[in-house]
C-alpha cells in the first residue's frame, strides 16, 4: 500500500465518523490556539513594556536617593548616617560628564489646583525644560517651561491635557491663571495626550519649574534626576561618571542609585519572556489533554472497527500496514486539528488586538511552531497504543464477530 | 497444494484446554472443488482459518505449494494471503463506508497496484458480475445476493489459487443462494480451488469431494464419483 493510498484510506474513515473526527479537530485547534493566544499575549505585554520604556526617553540613565538593597549594605547605614538627599546642585554637577546630554532632575508631589470654581488634586511635577525632550513628550499649545537655570522659581506651568479638560473645559488655558496650593501660576502651554506611559500618566499631571516646586511643596530634595547619555555607547560611561560625581558631592559617599533604563528593560523584558513561556506551557498542557482524548477516541475506534481490520487483515494487510492507517488517521487528525488551531489563534489574537489596540497581539513565530510541533506530536504519540491494540487484533475473533 | 500434516488446534478457555481440531491430515490438490459438512462446533471455521492463514494451528505442519507456511512472519503470511487465498464470509463483511466498487478495490490497494490498472480490473470484475450498474453503492444499498456478489468479486480481483467461503448462502435465501454457488462453481471452472463450508447438504452434493467433520476430526472424505 503506497503513501497516498493510505492517506486516503485514512481520511476516509475519518469522513466515515464525521462527529468523532470533528470532535477530535475541536480538542486539537482549541489547546492549539490556546498556546497560540496565550503566548501572543504574553509577547504583547513584553513588546508593550519595551515599547513604553522606549517612549519614556532613549539612553536614559536614572539617578535616584538611596542605596538599592541589592548592592549591598550600606556601611552609613549601620553607622546610623541619614543619606544625604539628591539636591539641585547635585543634578547640576552631573552635567560635568562628558558623556552627558542633558539632564532633567524631577520633584514630585500633589497639590489642589484651582481655576475659578473648578478645582482638584493633581499631581505637580517640577522639572526643567530639558524634560520634554528627554521624556519625548509633546505639547498641543503654547510652549514648555522656559530654559532659565534650574535654581530660579517662575510662577509658570504646563498642564496635561486631561487637567485643562477638566479645571478649564473648553476655555482656553494658555495665559490664564492657576492655583497651585496658595501660589499662582500662569500657564503657558498644554501637553499634547498620550495617556499612560509606564505608570505615569503626562495627561494627569501639571509641570512646573523645579525650583518653584522646592518652594510649593517646602523642600530641598530630588525624586530622581533623569540624565540623558550622548548616545547609546556612551550609557555605560555616563552611568559610572554619574556615580562619582555623585560619591564626590557626597563627601566621598555612595548613597545614591544609578540604574540605566537599558538595564530596567532587560530585567522586564527577562521576566515578561519567562511569563510568556510560563503561559505558553500551561496552554501546551491542554494539547496534551486533547493528545489523551485522542488516544481515548482512538481507542473506542479500534474497538469499533475490529470487523473492519480483522477483514483487512484477510484481505493480506500485514499488521504493519494497520498502524500505518491508524497512524495515518491520527497525522491528518491532527495536522488538520493545529491548522484549524493556528487559524483560531490567529482569529483570537486580532480579536483581542482590536479591543486593546494599544497591546502588539502576535504569537511569536517560535510559540507557533511549538504549538504546531506539540499538537502533532501528541496526536502521533497517543495514538501509538491504539494503533498496536489494532495491529495485534486476532482477525479471526474480528471477523467471528457480527 | 495444501498439505495439512498431523495438524491440532487448541484452545485455551479459561484455564482449560478446548480441542478445536484434532490431528487432521489432509492433502487438497490445485483446482478442487471440496466441501466441509458437520454439526456445530466441529471445528469447520476453525480448519478454514487454518488454510487461510488466519490463524496458526497449535501443532502439526501445514505446507501451501510446498512451503511450511505455519512458521512464516506477520509480514509474509499477510502476502501469502494476498496473492493466493481469498475468502467469502457469511456476513459478507463489506466495509459500510466504501463503494461496492472500492471494496473490490481494496485487495488491490493493499498489493500496491497502480491505480490505473486498478480501475481496469475493478470495471472489468464489476461488468461480469452483472454489478456494474452497482460500483457507487454503498454495502447498504444493495440487496443480500449482491453484497455477496461484491464480497465474491473482491475475493477473486488478486486471481487466489484458493476460495474459501464459510456458509456463503448461510444468510441468503433459496434463489439468491443458488445464484451465488453458481457464480463459485464458474470459478472453479476456471481453475480456483473452492473449499466450502456448509450445513446444507443439498449443496455439500454439489462439491466433487466432501469432507465430513465430527469433533475436530474429519471422519469421512468421499468423491463424488459423477462429477470426477
Ligand atoms: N477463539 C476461540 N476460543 C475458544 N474456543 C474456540 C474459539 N474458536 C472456536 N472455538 C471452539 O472450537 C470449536 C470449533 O469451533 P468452530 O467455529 O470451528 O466450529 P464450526 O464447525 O465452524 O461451527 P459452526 O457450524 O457453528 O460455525 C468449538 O467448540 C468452539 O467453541
Ligand atoms: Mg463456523
Amino acid at each position: 500500500m503506497n503513501l497516498t493510498d493510505t492517506l486516503l484510506f485514512a481520511s476516509g474513515s475519518l469522513r466515515g465518523a464525521r462527529s468523532r473526527t470533528l470532535l477530535m479537530i475541536l480538542a486539537m485547534s482549541i489547546g492549539v490556539a490556546a498556546v497560540v493566544i496565550l503566548t501572543a499575549l504574553g509577547e504583547g505585554a513584553r513588546r508593550y513594556v519595551v515599547g513604553q520604556f522606549s517612549s519614556l526617553g532613549s539612553n536614559l540613565v536614572i539617578v535616584l536617593p538611596g542605596r538599592s538593597e541589592t548592592a549591598g549594605v550600606n556601611p552609613g547605614m549601620l553607622l546610623g548616617q541619614t543619606e544625604r538627599d539628591i539636591v539641585l546642585d547635585d543634578a547640576q554637577a552631573l552635567l560635568r560628564s562628558t558623556a552627558v546630554r542633558r539632564i532633567a532632575p524631577l520633584t514630585i508631589g500633589t497639590a489642589l489646583a484651582s481655576h475659578g470654581a473648578r478645582n482638584r488634586e493633581v499631581v505637580v511635577l517640577g522639572s526643567t525644560a530639558d524634560l520634554l525632550p528627554i521624556r519625548h513628550m509633546e505639547l498641543a499649545q503654547g510652549q514648555f517651561l522656559p530654559a532659565i537655570d534650574m535654581q530660579s522659581a517662575s510662577p509658570v506651568c504646563v498642564l496635561g491635557a486631561k487637567i485643562k479638560r477638566e479645571l478649564f473645559g473648553s476655555e482656553a488655558a494658555v495665559g490664564a491663571w492657576l492655583h497651585l496650593g496658595d501660589r499662582r501660576f500662569r500657564v503657558i502651554g498644554v501637553l499634547a495626550s498620550q495617556g499612560e506611559s509606564m505608570g505615569m500618566n503626562t495627561d494627569d499631571l501639571v509641570v512646573v519649574p523645579v525650583a518653584s516646586a522646592h518652594m510649593l511643596f517646602n523642600t530641598q530634595a530630588l525624586f530622581r534626576v533623569l540624565v540623558e547619555a550622548k548616545s547609546r555607547d556612551l550609557i555605560a560611561r555616563a552611568q559610572k561618571d554619574a556615580e562619582d560625581i555623585m560619591m564626590q558631592q557626597h563627601g566621598g559617599e555612595r548613597d545614591v542609585t544609578v540604574i540605566t533604563q537599558d538595564a530596567v528593560l532587560a530585567t522586564f523584558d527577562r521576566i515578561l519572556h519567562a511569563l510568556t513561556l510560563a503561559v505558553g506551557g500551561i496552554a501546551a498542557i491542554s494539547l496534551s489533554v486533547a493528545g489523551v482524548l485522542i488516544m481515548n477516541v482512538m481507542l473506542i475506534a479500534v474497538a469499533q472497527r475490529t470487523q473492519e481490520i480483522g477483514l483487512l487483515k484477510a484481505l493480506g494487510a500485514p499488521s504493519s500496514e494497520i498502524r500505518r492507517l491508524f497512524f495515518a488517521e491520527a497525522v491528518l487528525l491532527s495536522g488538520i486539528g493545529s491548522m484549524a488551531g493556528l487559524l483560531l489563534g490567529e482569529i483570537g489574537s486580532a480579536v483581542i488586538g482590536q479591543f486593546y489596540p494599544a497591546l502588539p497581539v502576535s504569537a511569536p513565530w517560535w510559540a507557533v511552531l511549538a504549538a504546531f510541533g506539540t499538537a502533532l506530536g501528541t496526536g502521533i504519540l497517543f495514538s501509538v497504543w491504539p494503533a498496536r491494540r489494532a495491529a495485534q487484533l486476532d482477525p479471526v475473533l474480528a471477523l467471528a464477530r457480527r | 497444494m495444501i498439505e495439512f500434516a498431523d495438524v491440532s488446534r487448541i484452545f485455551m478457555v479459561g484455564g482449560q484446554e478446548v480441542p478445536a481440531l484434532r490431528n487432521i491430515n489432509l492433502h487438497l490438490v490445485a483446482g478442487e472443488y471440496v466441501s466441509i459438512m458437520g454439526p456445530s462446533g466441529s471445528g469447520k471455521s476453525t480448519l478454514l482459518n487454518l488454510i487461510g492463514l488466519l490463524d496458526r494451528p497449535s501443532s502439526g505442519m501445514y505446507r501451501l505449494d510446498g512451503l511450511d507456511v505455519t512458521t512464516l512472519d506477520d509480514e509474509h503470511q499477510a502476502q501469502v494471503r494476498r496473492e493466493k487465498i481469498g475468502f467469502v464470509f457469511q456476513f459478507f463483511h463489506l466495509v459500510p463506508r466504501l463503494s461496492a466498487a472500492m471494496n473490490i478495490e481494496l485487495p488491490l490497494i493493499l498489493a500496491g497496484v497502480p491505480p490505473q490498472e486498478r480501475k481496469e480490473r475493478v470495471g472489468q470484475l464489476l461488468e461480469s458480475y452483472g454489478l456494474a450498474d452497482r460500483a457507487g453503492h454503498r454495502p447498504d444499498q444493495l440487496s443480500g445476493g449482491q453484497r455477496q456478489r461484491v464480497a465474491i468479486a473482491r475475493a477473486t480481483i488478486m486471481r487466489p489459487a484458493v476460495l474459501l467461503a464459510d456458509e456463503p448462502t448461510g444468510n441468503l435465501d433459496q434463489t439468491t443462494g443458488k445464484e451465488v454457488m453458481s457464480l463459485l462453481e464458474q470459478l472453479v471452472g476456471q481453475g480456483v480451488a473452492l473449499i466450502l463450508v456448509t450445513h446444507d447438504p443439498a449443496l455439500g452434493q454439489r462439491a466433487a469431494r466432501q469432507l465430513q467433520m465430527v469433533d475436530g476430526r474429519i471422519v469421512s472424505d468421499t468423491r463424488n464419483i459423477s462429477q470426477a
